[in-house]
Formats: C-alpha cells, structure tokens, sequence
C-alpha cells in the first residue's frame, strides 16, 4: 500500500447521527441525499441509472456490488441519477461476457460519490426503525460536526419537484427502427417524469409507436401525437411537488370523460401517484419506503401474487379516493395499495414497476392489459 | 383458502438409510413437515428404515413404521392405516421412486390414496429424461442436444451425432450414479454399459457436454393458485462437469446481471409448471455458455433435496415446512414468514451475506477410488458458511470443514517439496485442471507460486470473480507474511476476509493465543448478524445468527441460564446423522427442563440447524476460536459436547482452559477412559481384562511388543477417528510396512498394538449414569466378528447368541467401569467375548453412534434421558431404572457407499466405511435380520446360484450354510477349494475356474446375472485380485455379497424367512406399548 492509498479514505454520516469510516469508491467529493436502501441482489446498474432516484442516494443490501460490471444496454436512463452510492464491497474485476466498463469507472465518468466498506445493513436497519434520513458522503472533510452542520442546512426531499431536473426538454419518438409488432397499430404518449427505458421497450413491443412528451409541456403537446394510450410515468420524489403533471393528468381524464378524447391512461408509480391526486385522492409519505424486488403484491381482481419491483417513498391514501376508484392490487407486505382503475374510465394505475429492471418480469402482463384497454377504446370508438 | 378438510391423514415416506446423495437434508424436510402437518390436525403415518432420525421418533408421526422402504412395505402400511393422501416429496429421490414404483402397481388406485404434492406423470416427466426433454422443448425451454437410448447399439448410434465429450445419465438413479462424462469411445463404451445397468428401467440420456459452462440452481416453489416463487439463487463455483452435490456453491448469484438473472428466473418458472409440480419445492439446474449467455436447462427434482436444505438455511426461508403447508391446500400468502412473522410466505428472500457451501469427501477412506469428481457425486457431507463477502464465507467454511485446515493453506504446507519447483508447479496445473477434493487448496498455490487469474480461469475454467476473490486472499496473507506483523488496520482486515486465529498464527509462526491477544489489544471483536429472509426491511422475530466483523452488533443479551450445545459439523464416515440426532434431543431436553438452549453448529443437512430446534442458533464453525467467541457473548450456564461426536470433544481441553463449565462427565475421567496408561490401571483396578496391548515409537519397539503379543495384532495410530488407518497385521513384514508409513504420515505419534482377537464375538453397551446411578440402555451383539469396526458391524438388541452368565459378566463390568468413572450422561462401551472371557476393547464416556438405534429399540429417549442428567436431574426422577429387555429384535444393520467407487474392494475391517445405518424390528432374529438387509437395499435371491468362495479357515463352518441352501433349493458354485471341501461332505457342487483360469468363470455368472447371492470372505492379508473383482462386480450389479461367516448364516436364515412367510408391518408405537404392557405385569 502506498502513501497516497493510505490517505485515501471516506466518511457517511447519517441525520440520527451513524458515522462510519470506508473507503472512497467512484468519484471524490461531497454529497448530500436523502438515503434509501434497496433489497435487490443483482441490477446495480439499472438502480443507478433510475431517474426515480433523484435526490436520493442508493445503499444496496447485497453487499457484493459490481460483480459484473456495467454495459450500455442495462442502463435505465442516459446517466446515472443516484447522488450517492454506499455499498460493503466492491468487487476488483468485472466477471460477465457483456460487462463493457467496470462499476468503479462508471462512477467516475458520471462524477458519483461513492463509499464501500461499511456496514450498509446497519444503515438499513436504522433507516427503517427511525424512518428516511439524509446522509451525506464525503471525501473531503472528515470533521463531523461540519459534516453534520451540511447535513442539517440540507432542504429535505418533501415537496421538492426533482422531476424538471430529470426528464428531456423536447418530446421525442422511441425505438422509431424497432420491430413491429403486428398486434397493435397505436400509438402510445409517454408523459416523461423521469421514465425508464425498460417500461419504454416493454411499451414499444406492445406498440407501433411510441413517443415520450416531458411531462410539463401541456396537454396540446401531447394531443398533437393523436395517441390512444397515455402513460404516466415514474419518476422522483414527491407527487405533490409536480403540480403540473397533476394538472395534466386531471385535463386528460377530463376530456376522456367527456368523450373529446379516445384514449387509455395508466400511470406508473410517480404517475400512478399523480393519476390518484388527479382523481381526487392524496398521497402520504412512507416511513422508509419500498425499494427492491421481492415485494409481494396480490391482484384483487384474480388472486394472483406476483413479485413485483417497488421503488417509491410515496403513497395513495386510499380513503381518500372517491366511490369511483377501485383499489386492483395491494402490496402483502404491509397491505398498501398497489394498484387503481377508474371504474366507468379505462384509467388505471399501478405503484410497482411492471417494467422491472431490475427485478422479476412476473408483473409485465400490465402492458398486455394496457394494450387491451387502448383496443377497446379504439374499437368502441369505431362501432 | 384453507388447508384441505377432505383429507384426515397423511402417510409420508423418508428417504432410509443415509448414503452418498441422500443425507440427513432428508430427515430434516421429513420432520418439518411431520411436525407441521400434525400440528394442522392431520394424522400422520410415517415410513422410513432409518432408526438415527429424528422423524423416527415415535412423538413426530402418530404412526411410525421403521420398515424396508419398499412398494411391499407401503402397501401392508396402507392396507393397515388406511392413509388419504401420500406425500412422496420429503423423502428424495427414495422415496419418489418408490412412490412412482408403487403407482405403476396400481397400490394408491387399489386402496384409493391421492399423492399430494406431486402426482405421477409430474415425476415422470422430471425423471425420464426421454420426457423431460419433450416437456422442455414444447414449453420452449432451451436443453442440451441430447439423446436417449436403451442399448449399447442405439448408444453407438447416437454417439455419431452428439460427439465426445459427452454427458452419459441414466435415468432413476440416485444422486448421478453410473453417469459419468466420457472423453474417447472407450470410456463412452464402459460408462454406457454401466449406466444401462444402474437405471432402474435400462434408459440412458447422452447429451452434450456443457462442460466448463457456468452452472446455477434455483430453488422454486409453486402452490395451487400457481403463484410461484424463487427462494433462491445458487451459483456453482465449480463449472459443468462436477455433480453439484460435489461442487463449492455460493449463494447469491454472483455473477449474472440483473437481465440474465430474470431471464433464467422465468424460465425456471416455466419449466416448473411445464412439469407440472402442483405445489410444494422444486430445484431447477441450468448451465450457461459464458462466452455468449446461452442457457441450457439440465434438471429439474419435483421434491425438496439437498440444495432446497442449504437454500432453506441460508436463507431462513423454510422450505419443506412450507412445502408440507402448501400440498395440504394452502396457498403463500396465506402462511405467515417464520422469522418476520407479519410478513408472508409469497416473497423472494433477499440476503444480505454470501453463503458458501463446501463438500466433505472422504478419498482417505477409500484411496483406490478415482479422486477425481465427475457428474457422479462422491462427497458424503458438506458444511456451510455465512460471512459478509465471499472470502469470509469461503474461509469460515474451510476452517468448519475439519480437514486439519484452518483457512487457505497451502497444500504443500509442511512438505518437503519446494513450492517454486517445475515439478510442484506441474503438480498444481494437474490439479487445478481436473476437479478433486483439494482443488480449492490447489487453486490458492496456483496464487502463491504467481500464476495469475487468467491463467487459472484458462485450467479450471472456474469463473474470474471467485479466483480474483481467492486470489485477494492469498495476496493479503503474503503482505501480512512480509510485513511480518498485525497492527489493528491489518488485523481488522484480516479478520473481515475470514482469516482464523490459527490460520493468522500459522502463516506469522505464533500462536493461536498470541493473535487472540493481540484482537483483544487491538479490540477487534466480533459481532454477530442476522439471517432474516428480507435483509433488514423488515424486523426478524428468530434469533439465527452469524459471526462476522462489522461495525453493528445485533446482538441480544439475555439473563436466561443458558445452555449451548455443540454440534457435530459436517457428516463423515464415522460421525453423522446419528450425532445430530443427539444434539436435538439435548436441545429438546434442555427446553423441556425450562432452560434456553443455543445450538452451535454449520452442517446446512441437519435437523440442528433449524432455528426452530433451539432459542437460538449459532450458524459457525465447531472450531475454538469461533466457539469461545459465541461463549464469551452469552455466557451460558454450561456447554454440552457430549453429543456431537469427536468434533465438539477435541475442543473439551481448550474450553475448560478457558474457564467454560462443561456439563457431565468430567474432564478426569474422561481422560481416564482415554489415556491409555492410565485406562489400564483402572482396569487393573477393576479386575477387568483388556487383550494384550502396548504403545510403541518405533519399529524397533513394535517388533519386540508384537512378538511379546503374539500376531495377528491391531495396529493404529493414537488419537484417530472412526478407525483411521487402523489395520490387522499377520507378519513382521507388514508391520514393519505399517510403522514405516505411521511414522511417515504422522510424525513421533505413538502407534498403538493390541492383540487381535480372531473370532471373537464383539459387544456394545451404551450405559446411562448419573453420577451415583446407572442404567444400561443396551447390550448389542455384533452379528460380523470383531475385528470390524462397530460402525460397520450389523448388530443385534437384545443378545442372540451370548449366555445368561456371559450378559451378567458385562452387566456387571459395565457398572463397575460407570461407577468408577462417575459417568454423568451417556458412556459406551465396547467388549469382545471369546472362549467365555470377556476382554474390554474401548470406553467411551460420550454418546455413541448407536445412541438413537438402542433408544429406538427399547422406547427410551436415551439422549434425553442424559441431557437431563447432566442439567441436575437424577435417574430415579426420570424413572430410569432398569435395563429394558425388549421381547422383540431390532437389527441394526450398516449401509456402504461402495456403489460410488467402482473398483473398490469391499471387505469391511477395522477401518469404518459405511455410511448410514438401517433398523429391522421384528419378533424373531431371522426375520429381523431380513427386514435390516431388504432396507439396507440388498436383494437377496429366493432360488438360483449361490456362489461361495471362502477363505481356508472359514471353510468347515461354510459346509453347514450351503447344506442348509441346498435344502432351500438353491444350486451351488464355488472354487476348487471350497467345492473339494463341500462334496465331500455329500453337499452337490458345481466348480468353477479361478478367474485368472479362463473363463466361464464366476465373472461371466455375475455378469449374466446367473448367481444371485455370493458368499466370499478374504483369504488373507493382501486379497487375492480376483477376489477384489469379484466383490466389486457384484456391488456394480447389486448382487448381495456376503464376506463374513456370521453374516452368511445370518443371511441364510434371512433367505428361509423370505422364501416361507415373508414380513409383516407394525408401528413402533406399537412395539413399545406391549412393551410397556409386559413390563407392567
């Protein structure tokens, strides 16, 4: 080891006041997020590069990370969004046939702070006894009433719109070159909150085209895609924060009740929460939310359990929803609802990702349903 | 929905005796799913042959039937009990088959019982590898190109399109046996013949080989609404090739993305419901080509197993319980998760360690054997390791492995040989390149004498990731090795990659004291974490734990007067299943007397380490260091090693060193009965008589002590296990051999000469005493004649053969011994009778082997009973008074792994090589005797050719055996010799040649299947090698070979009982109410 190694270290302290030595790992600096853990043992990648965790930096579980490194076809987004990365070890060699870039390198080209070498189950068992915290990781000062002083300046995460800060400036069409899928000739909007590109292919196989609106750009940008489906899709931080995408959400189901617009809506996490605020219903903050990919969900409708990818801090209240809103699925775990639908309008949402990445395909049937739904649309109109 | 009404009671079948590929995982699903069902109001009816389970015990199953696992025992079971449902997925692959053996017989459509959990065509569809493939491919799961044949012509055929290598599986055998990979047509030839004779119904798959593809397993469960879940992902350290009950696995995958993972996760899914399992666990097995990511499904097993045992432990997530719940109609969501409680069971565990899993092979045992691994599995058990990363786990699971290894030696650690030699690195490219036992070990100086990863990865083809692990492992213990010092930084780390105590203290040349005073200095302590299915998002309600150094404790200090019992490790021959039994029945009793009970132990197979056995588990290695570091965190009232066979007793001296309050017989006597010079005084004492013996250095002394003796004399070296390199010796000359090689393997050990005791009758007695009382639980008579180890012997409870005076004699020296020693808990003992004189072999002030079988046979809970003793309670409370003498026989009889090793000879010695043991109970001897050898699996023939081939001096005694099978109508062959020996005394004969005569010879008759039983014992010290042949073509063709005289007449009445009225069934809760009854007049 030499002199410069020696030197090298890290510090993460947490709001309750956790601190821990590492080892830096990525890029050097300063960071502060509100962190959260999550349970998936493989997907770093694909949790990295979520739009949905703005704001937020990411303590993985599994405590061997990297493994397999990083390739350009995984990523769920054009960079990496996690502010921060805290992890127990990182592994020296990328061991896959498609590992392009090692994990460490990737960091660093996307500039993330990052930790390895401490007790991330410690960190996530006081995140869940004491509730989401901010932490801040750093590599420059290792003072910690300094740190704590950064830490506690911080704005927190409630009411913050991360959304603007993630999604594209101009709409544009996905996978224009893709292969056709002879099942379907609609054309699906995407209002843009942050979205993943797997809920993006899991769209276009069910599609023939697929274009991607930002989600504050209004309802005539939307419209001027003729699109018989509208999905609202996930993304960061709080619902209550992206007033806009709400509004949207509330004109949309407005005119499809009054028939001046043919079209299917469903809304994926984020956008499920904005479909329910839109509807008439409020939305909560969890204690330390859901992040991983194992959590149980049950379809009410059917009886069917899948295991399904969560990723929100969120949440409906479903009391506050009106008559005409049906809870479809709630979550085993802790009975949460998981899914709504509008019972006279094809409108419907879901809280988990049925898009994965990472996590289990069990929930991709929910853009079979959706495809259905913009059919029936698109034939009752034509009848 | 709730659990099924229409169904009242449930029969369920174990998996017998344990042998290679079917271990105690099977005892511990079994009684899981025992207890569970019965707790859900089901009576329970259970059958399994093997006496050393815990489901056996008589208050699991409402009826308990320790019987032959055969269609013919089931069916008496069923006509008997009238059972509603079968559930065949608890037992392995034992129970499967006979499950799907006696449904092509019509036996559950005659009786009308419904097979839950599986049905029939699901098991066929996963076991016919002609169907199997058809499944697959029309559910569009990819499989290797393959094909099936069921002759040596259609094999030759196919040959042409699949090409060598290639994979060689026969259909309907256990664990891979008489597979085998062949690389050139030769080999091909030879494994095919033998694969069309070991497959229950002549079918053989050749396939592609995948070898050094990357291999993984999922663990998959289904219930009947068809929700489905992983429990886990397991990823094989060694490629395709090595059977993964042969292979190092880790838990989690390591090395897929995301991406891939869910691509096999689905396919698994797919493939679960395209055979067909309706509910319950399933292990799917997949290869894939690490150059591009093409996965090929290899198997699927519709039924818990091994690796189902090692996800349930490593995951916390209870899989055959779970599996039991769901063929009774429940659904996951509906029960609840054991160690989160609030949460349920329809969830994929999410761990936040690395488990890695390493086989225990016993090459030493067998050193003819081939030690090479193949898809054919050797191992006989394995331990398993938690740690925070890789390394950790990896090292925590050699040190548990109790190989002499205290981490990642060297191989050549000790040696002679120079480790940067051409010859030393040819040695190492060698056995890195093929799979063995010491591969790991290999893979580690492949590091040290510089190869890179690479260059390792390009021999072995073992993935990058784990070798770049080792790899960090090896450059750490070089740079703490250069620096020649600990400070804390590199002592912290150390400790976090898994390093022991001893190992640190080996590599830097001090002790073990040294580097424990040095973490004490330094504080760099353990802590111990969870397993709690859900990686912390969630709150675990039961203590399981694992040692690892991290900044957070969890954990819990309790004021409870506890107890910890160690446990046993991880199976060997010599110590396995029946040790574990021991160490449930203490937790049970320490939890029945109001004590909390921790249980230390890291075999992944056994009922111990279900959380649910003690109110706390420990899963860590039976070494000092992590023993003494749970000790020193709980500080238990006492420790109990009594039950955990050898392993827990080597530690007894450190231990008390450190101040622990062992419980039971104390450390004094427990030296008396050890120490040799001083047993002999205690006999002296005693007026008790030990054979001739004395210890010797050298060859000088041997020769002077064994003429003094008299051969033939037993040799061994002091301090061995299970019989270790025991020998009996004829001659100087091989004396002299064996000191020479003694002295070799071992250093200035002693080396032990005791007067061999031709003929005479061998005796075992467990004893039972505490400290002022003492009780024989019971007297067993060795069927073989001493000289073969009592791990191997048949035996019998009670006494056939020995007289009224000769049983008060050991009555009586066995009280006198118990008293002197002050024995509190269990002692055993072992005597050889001969000429009416009774000789003392052994004293054991411990637990025995034969523990779980005498308790059986009489109905006494013997560990218990002892547990309780040792916890303050005395014999007459526990209304332990007197001996029990059953009215009925129980047979213990011992079952051989010598199937895996093809080319071994078989003759049993002094040497322990059998692997699992077997109990016949019936009214009389001989019907007994024959219940213990059909369990034991052997066939014995009702009419045909029985050959007999003995040695000189056995051959007046055989001339009555083969007049008694004439009179059954059997035709006899036999060699010259014998035949001489026979016609003359008016018996008719057939001869047949030597086989180094030419041929016909007995060969042919074996081969053609026209001798149905052989009788052959050794002819001496060095056998003859077509004796060898002979013997071990008779195991290859599953023709019962009898090398003993005791064993001949044994089985020659066994033979009259099968030929005139055949077997009975009763429940062993039966057997011990008359017994009761009787006692009660």
């Amino acid at each position: 080891m030499n002199r410069t190694e020696c030197m090298r270290k890290a510090v993460i302290l947490l709001e309750d006041g956790f601190c821990q030595e590492g080892l830096p790992f990525g890029a050097g600096g300063e960071i502060i997020a509100e962190v959260v853990f999550n349970t998936s043992m493989a997907g770093y990648q694909e949790i990295l590069t979520d739009p949905s965790y703005k704001g937020q930096m990411v303590c993985m579980t599994y405590p061997l990370i990297g493994n397999y490194g990083v390739n350009l076809q995984d990523a769920e987004s054009r960079k990496v969004f996690s502010e921060g990365f805290i992890i127990k070890e990182k592994s020296r060699i990328s061991s896959n046939w498609r590992a392009e870039d090692s994990l460490e390198d990737y960091l660093k080209k996307n500039n993330i702070v990052a930790i390895e070498n401490v007790d991330t189950r410690a960190i996530t068992r006081r995140l869940r006894t004491t509730g989401s915290m901010k932490g801040i990781i750093s590599t420059l000062d290792f003072n910690i009433s300094s740190l704590r002083q950064k830490l506690n300046s911080f704005p927190s995460i409630v009411g913050r719109d991360l959304v603007k800060e993630v999604i594209a400036d101009k709409p544009y069409e996905w996978g224009p070159g893709f292969k056709k899928d002879p099942a379907s000739e609609y054309c699906v909007a995407v209002i843009d909150c942050g979205v993943k590109h797997s809920i993006l292919n899991n769209l276009r196989e069910q599609f023939r085209k697929v274009v991607v609106v930002p989600a504050n750009l209004g309802l005539s940008e939307v419209l001027k895609f003729d699109p018989q489906g509208i999905v609202f899709s996930n993304g960061p931080g709080d619902p209550q924060a992206v007033s806009y995408a709400v509004d949207l959400a509330r004109e949309i189901v407005e005119q499809i009740k009054t028939g001046r617009l043919k079209a299917a809506v469903m809304g994926i996490c984020l956008g499920h929460q904005i479909l329910g605020l839109a509807l008439g219903g409020k939305t909560y903050k969890l204690k330390f939310g859901h992040h991983g990919g194992n959590h149980p969900v049950k379809d009410l409708r059917t009886g069917r359990i899948d295991i399904t990818v969560q990723n929100h801090n969120f949440c409906i209240d479903p009391k506050s929803l009106n008559p005409d809103i049906e809870i479809t699925h709630i979550n085993l775990y802790d009975n949460t609802p998981e899914g709504m639908r509008h019972k006279k309008l094809p409108v419907f949402g879901v809280q988990f990702h049925p898009e994965a990445g990472p996590g289990p395909f069990d929930a991709r049937y929910i853009f079979g349903e959706f495809r259905e739904k913009v059919k029936q649309v698109c034939l009752r109109e034509k009848t | 929905m709730p659990k099924r009404e229409d169904i009242k009671s449930i029969l369920i079948v174990g998996s017998g005796p344990i042998i290679i590929s079917q271990a105690c995982e099977f005892d511990y699903s079994g009684t899981q799913a025992c207890r569970v069902l019965k707790e859900e109001g089901y009576k329970i009816i259970l059958l399994n042959s093997n006496p050393a389970t815990i489901m056996t015990d008589p208050e699991i199953a409402d009826r308990t039937y320790i019987e032959p696992i055969t269609v013919d025992s089931l069916e008496k079971i069923i006509r008997k009990e009238k059972p509603d449902a079968l559930l065949p997925t608890l037992g392995g692959q034992t129970a499967l088959n006979t499950a799907f053996e006696a449904s092509k017989q019509g036996v559950f459509s005659r009786y009308n019982v419904e097979l839950i959990g599986a049905n029939s065509k699901a098991i066929a569809r996963a076991e016919d590898r002609r169907l199997f493939k058809e499944t697959m491919e029309r559910a569009g799961i990819p499989v290797p190109h393959s094909r099936i044949v069921y002759s040596l012509e259609e094999a030759r055929q196919a040959l042409k399109y699949i090409g060598l290598p290639c994979v060689i599986r026969p259909a309907f055998t256990l664990g891979g046996t008489g597979g085998g990979i062949a690389f050139n047509s030769r080999e091909f030839e030879e494994i095919m013949e033998l694969g069309l004779t070991q497959s229950l119904i002549s079918e053989v798959l050749i396939e592609e080989a995948v070898l050094g593809w990357k291999e993984f397993e999922l663990e998959v469960m289904r219930d009947k609404n068809d929700n489905v879940v992983i429990v886990c992902s397991i990823e094989n350290f060694d490629p395709m090739g090595v059977h993964t009950g042969d292979s190092i696995t880790v838990a989690p995958i390591q090395t897929l993305t995301d991406k891939e993972y869910q691509k096999m996760r689905s396919l698994a899914i797919k493939a679960i419901r395209a055979i067909g399992v309706e509910t319950g666990g399933a292990n799917v097995q997949f290869a894939l080509n690490p150059q591009n990511g093409r996965i090929v499904i290899i198997e699927i097993n519709p039924r818990v197993s091994r690796s189902s045992a090692l996800a349930s432990k490593a995951t916390g997530f209870p899989i055959a319980k779970i599996a039991a719940r769901l063929a009774v109609g429940y659904t996951l969501d509906e029960i609840p998760n054991d160690i989160t409680k609030e949460t349920p069971a329809s969830f994929e565990p999410a761990v936040d360690y690395c488990v890695v899993k390493i086989p225990r092979w016993v090459f030493e045992k067998f050193p003819e054997a081939d030690p090479v691994l193949t898809t054919s599995m050797k191992s006989v058990g394995e331990v398993m390791a938690i740690g925070r990363t890789f390394k950790e786990a990896l090292q925590k699971g050699i040190r548990g492995l109790e190989i002499g290894r205290s981490g990642l030696e060297s191989v050549f650690f000790g040696k002679k040989q120079r480790l940067f030699s051409e010859e030393v690195k040819a040695e190492i490219i060698n056995k890195i390149s093929a799979p063995n036992a010491q591969r790991i070990f290999y893979i580690g100086d492949a590091f040290r004498i510089g190869l890179s990863v690479e260059d390792v990865h390009s021999y072995s083809k073992i993935d990058p990731w784990f070798l770049e692990n080792i790899k960090q492992i090896v450059d750490f213990e070089k740079k703490i090795k250069e620096t020649r010092g600990l400070d804390f930084k590199s002592l912290r780390k150390a400790k976090e990659m898994g390093f022991s105590d001893r190992y640190l203290a080996q590599i830097l040349r001090t002790t073990e004291d040294k580097i424990f005073g040095l973490r004490q200095k330094h504080q760099v302590s353990v802590v111990y974490k969870l397993v709690d299915t859900c990686a912390a998002e969630f709150e675990a309600k039961t203590p399981y734990y694992y040692s690892t150094y991290e900044k957070e404790d969890e954990f819990r200090p309790s004021s409870a007067r506890k107890i910890i019992i160690l446990g046993g490790g991880p199976n060997r021959i010599g110590q396995g299943i029946e040790f574990d039994y021991c160490c449930v029945h203490a937790a049970f009793a320490c939890r029945e007397e109001g004590r909390q009970v921790i249980m230390v132990n890291c075999n992944p197979e056994t009922v111990s380490t279900d959380y649910d056995i003690s109110d706390k588990l420990y899963f860590e290695p039976i070494t000092l260091e992590d023993v003494l570091n749970i000790v020193r965190k709980e500080r238990p009232y006492g420790v109990i090693l009594q039950f955990g066979g050898q392993t827990p007793l080597n530690l007894a001296l450190g231990l008390e060193k450190a101040g622990v309050n062992i419980l039971g017989t104390k450390a004094c006597s427990i030296d008396r009965a050890e120490d040799r010079e001083k047993f002999k005084k205690l006999l002296d004492e005693l007026n008790l008589k030990q054979s001739p013996n004395a210890t010797v250095v050298n060859f000088y002394e041997a020769r002077k002590a064994a003429g003094r003796i008299g051969y033939p004399v037993m040799v061994r070296p002091s301090y061995v296990l299970g019989g270790r390199a025991m020998e009996i010796v004829y001659d100087e000359g091989t004396l002299e051999r064996y000191i020479k090689e003694a002295i070799l393997a071992s250093g200035s050990q002693p080396i032990l000469i005791d007067k061999f005791l031709e003929d005479a009758i061998e005796v075992d007695v467990d004893c039972l005493g505490d400290g002022k009382n003492y009780v024989i639980g019971g007297i067993l008579e060795h069927i073989e004649e001493a000289g073969i180890h009592s791990g191997d012997s048949a035996m019998c409870l009670p006494s056939y053969s020995l007289s009224g005076a000769m049983l008060n004699k050991i009555r009586q020296a066995t009280y006198s011994l118990a008293r002197e020693l002050s024995i509190k808990g269990l002692m055993n003992i072992q005597y050889a009778v001969k000429n009416g004189e009774l000789f003392i072999l052994e004293v054991n002030p411990r637990a025995s082997r034969t523990v779980p079988f005498v308790s059986k046979a009489i109905g006494k809970p013997l560990a218990k009973l002892a547990t309780k003793v040792m916890l303050g309670r005395t014999l007459p409370e526990l209304g332990f008074n007197k001996e029990t003498i059953p009215f009925y026989v129980s047979v213990k009889e011992s079952v051989f792994p010598f199937n895996r090793f093809p080319g071994i000879d078989i003759i049993l010695g002094p040497e322990m090589k059998s692997t699992g043991e077997v109990m016949g109970i019936d009214e009389d001897f001989g019907t007994a005797y024959l219940k213990s050898q059909i369990a034991a699996g052997q066939i014995l023939p009702k009419q045909g050719r029985v050959f007999i081939s003995v040695k000189d001096r056995d051959k007046r005694r055989v001339i009555f055996i083969a007049k008694k099978l004439v009179d059954l109508g059997f035709e006899i062959l036999a060699t010259e010799g014998t035949a001489k020996v026979l016609s003359g005394s008016g018996i008719k004969v057939a001869a047949l040649k030597k086989v180094a005569q030419g041929r016909p010879n007995i060969l042919d008759y074996i081969k053609d299947r026209k001798v149905g039983l052989i009788i052959n014992t050794p002819s001496g010290r060095i056998p003859r090698i077509d004796e060898v042949k002979i013997r071990s073509e008779a195991i290859v063709y599953n023709i019962p070979c009898v090398t003993t005289i005791a064993g001949a007449q044994a089985t020659v009445t066994a033979i009259e009982i099968l030929k005139t009225s055949g077997i009975n069934v009763k429940a062993i809760q039966d057997y011990h109410r008359d017994l009761r009854n009787l006692q009660d007049v």
